[in-house]
């Protein structure tokens, strides 16, 4: 009984997982391409499907423990959804902040060449992918390797930075563009940071051990000293 | 989705002798599903499941009141036939109580008792049912033993093929796995969540976990009062009566 209600769960995890993901890409694409149609369906479709998603996950996860008091890594799983549930939901935020900004952006010349949002964009959305794989399958390989990702998006945010920093020094009168930029910048941050937190809980889940707080030391033993 | 319903029960008093057990119970039993009838003991769910067959008839100072529609008949209607009605609606009881005959003789009583003789369908019936109560594999050598030599979980579910020998489209469970220990309860259980597929369920409990499991939809019951139904899921998480949160928080019951 509870083996299908829980299968059930992972299904909608995964649909739910499926939407955020297409939303960052959309929020992306559309700041690339120009595409307002893009930017808006994210903004007024996608994001009140998410919060749909959110409230059914949260309702089924309470009833399932309600109605049958999982155990042991059952109930691991269901309070890991629980949590993921509410990582998704602040994604989809985060794809509606990156929306807005390129609504701004697209109506305006560009401040720089957006080769470094696009490297970040796609590896942020690769980890969100990654991580519900990770969950789903179990792969404690894959969700390790997922955070190791995370420290890339972290370095092309702070070139971002850097260049926007620039940017202003030099020239005054882009000042918000740059800063929507860096908004950008600092969202896809989170969604990277947000799937390493999903696989650190992937990790719990399969091991039972709690890897969040001596992150460096794990790495370090799976992968050499962070570079 | 809107649920066929098969039993409404309307306006349901219910009294032995001048004690009133059941107080204008009103309710609807939906089909192919699995309905929980819980509540403190004495609450009278007993009382109301046994209404659903007419055992309460037995009892002399037993005096009901009230409608109670099965398909849109009502079951208290003056020409009723009884033996057909508990052909319809089968019950299960609290305690297993198989009759001291072989395993075989068990499960084919209700078709033998209709005057069928033909030995290959009797065989037939046998079987399938045996099986669908996930007994056959543990018995289909030893058909012929007596079916009190079988454990108390073994027992149970040789009720529940007897029951179901006589095809009907309601099962009735009174406690059904009170006697039994956690492995045979889990098996019971998860007997009924296969069952429901095919048959509507009614199940009476008062452990409220087992409710929880097995059920679809709860009702709640208290000093006779229909105090709460509806999704199993919903009132054990958002129950709308303060009773109801106060029983499963186990405040009283
Ligand atoms: N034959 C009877 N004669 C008189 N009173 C009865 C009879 N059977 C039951 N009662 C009374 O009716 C009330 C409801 O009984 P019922 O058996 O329906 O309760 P229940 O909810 O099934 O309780 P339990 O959980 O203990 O089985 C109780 O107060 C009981 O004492
Ligand atoms: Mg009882």
């Amino acid at each position: 009984m509870l083996t299908e209600k829980m299968a059930e769960l992972k299904h909608r995890l995964i649909e739910y997982a499926t939407l955020v993901e297409g939303m960052i890409n959309k929020s992306i694409k559309g700041l690339l391409e120009k595409d307002e149609n893009l930017l808006e369906d994210v903004i007024e479709r996608e994001e009140p499907k998410a919060n749909n998603y959110d409230r059914e996950i949260d309702e089924t996860c309470t009833a399932l423990i309600a109605q049958f008091e999982p155990m042991a890594k059952d109930l691991r799983t269901v309070v890991t959804i629980l949590k993921m549930n509410k990582d998704l939901e602040r994604m989809a935020d985060h794809a509606v902040n990156i929306s807005e900004s390129s609504l701004f952006l697209i109506a305006r010349p560009l401040v720089k060449p957006l080769d470094d949002v696009r490297s970040m964009a796609k590896t942020a959305s690769m980890m969100l992918k990654d991580s519900i794989d990770a969950f789903v399958h179990e792969n404690v390989a894959l969700a390790r390797d997922v955070c190791n990702r995370d420290d890339f998006v972290d370095t092309v945010g702070e070139k971002i930075l850097d260049d926007m920093a620039g940017f202003i020094r030099e020239k005054r009168d882009g000042v918000r563009r740059s800063l929507h930029v860096m908004r950008i910048a600092h969202n896809l941050e989170r969604v990277a940071d947000i799937s390493t937190n999903i696989c650190e809980e992937v990790i719990y889940i399969v091991e039972g051990k709690d890897i969040k707080h001596h992150k460096d030391e794990e790495r370090e033993a799976e992968h050499g000293p962070a570079i | 989705m809107k649920q066929d319903v098969v039993i409404q029960i309307q306006g349901a008093n219910s009294f032995y002798g001048k004690k009133q057990i059941l107080k204008d119970v009103t309710l609807d039993i939906p089909a192919q599903t699995v309905t929980a009838l819980m509540g403190p003991s004495g609450c009278g769910k007993s009382t109301l499941i046994r209404c659903f067959n007419r055992m309460n008839d037995l009892i002399s100072n037993f005096r009901f009141e009230g409608k109670i529609l099965y398909k849109g008949v009502d079951l208290y209607a003056k020409d009723v036939d009884i033996t057909d009605l508990r052909r319809e609606i089968g019950m299960v009881f609290q305690k297993p109580n198989p009759f001291p005959k072989s395993i075989y003789e068990n499960v084919a009583y209700g078709v033998r008792i209709q005057g069928i003789t033909d030995r290959e369908f009797i065989d037939g019936v046998v079987e399938e049912s045996l099986k669908k109560a996930a007994l056959w594999e543990e018995v289909k050598d030893r058909l012929h033993e007596s079916a009190l030599s079988l454990s108390g979980g073994q027992q149970q579910r040789i009720c529940i093929a007897r029951a179901l020998a006589v095809k009907p489209h309601v099962i009735l469970f009174d406690e059904p796995c009170s006697a039994l220990d956690p492995i045979a309860t889990a098996k019971i259980e998860e007997l009924i969540t296969e069952l429901k597929r095919n048959y509507t369920i009614i199940v009476v409990t008062h452990n409220t976990a087992q409710a929880a499991r097995v059920s679809d939809f709860t009702a709640f019951l208290y000093l006779g009062d229909l105090i709460e139904f509806g999704p199993t899921a919903r009132i054990f998480t958002v129950p709308q009566d303060k009773r109801t949160e106060e029983y499963l928080t186990g405040k009283f019951g």
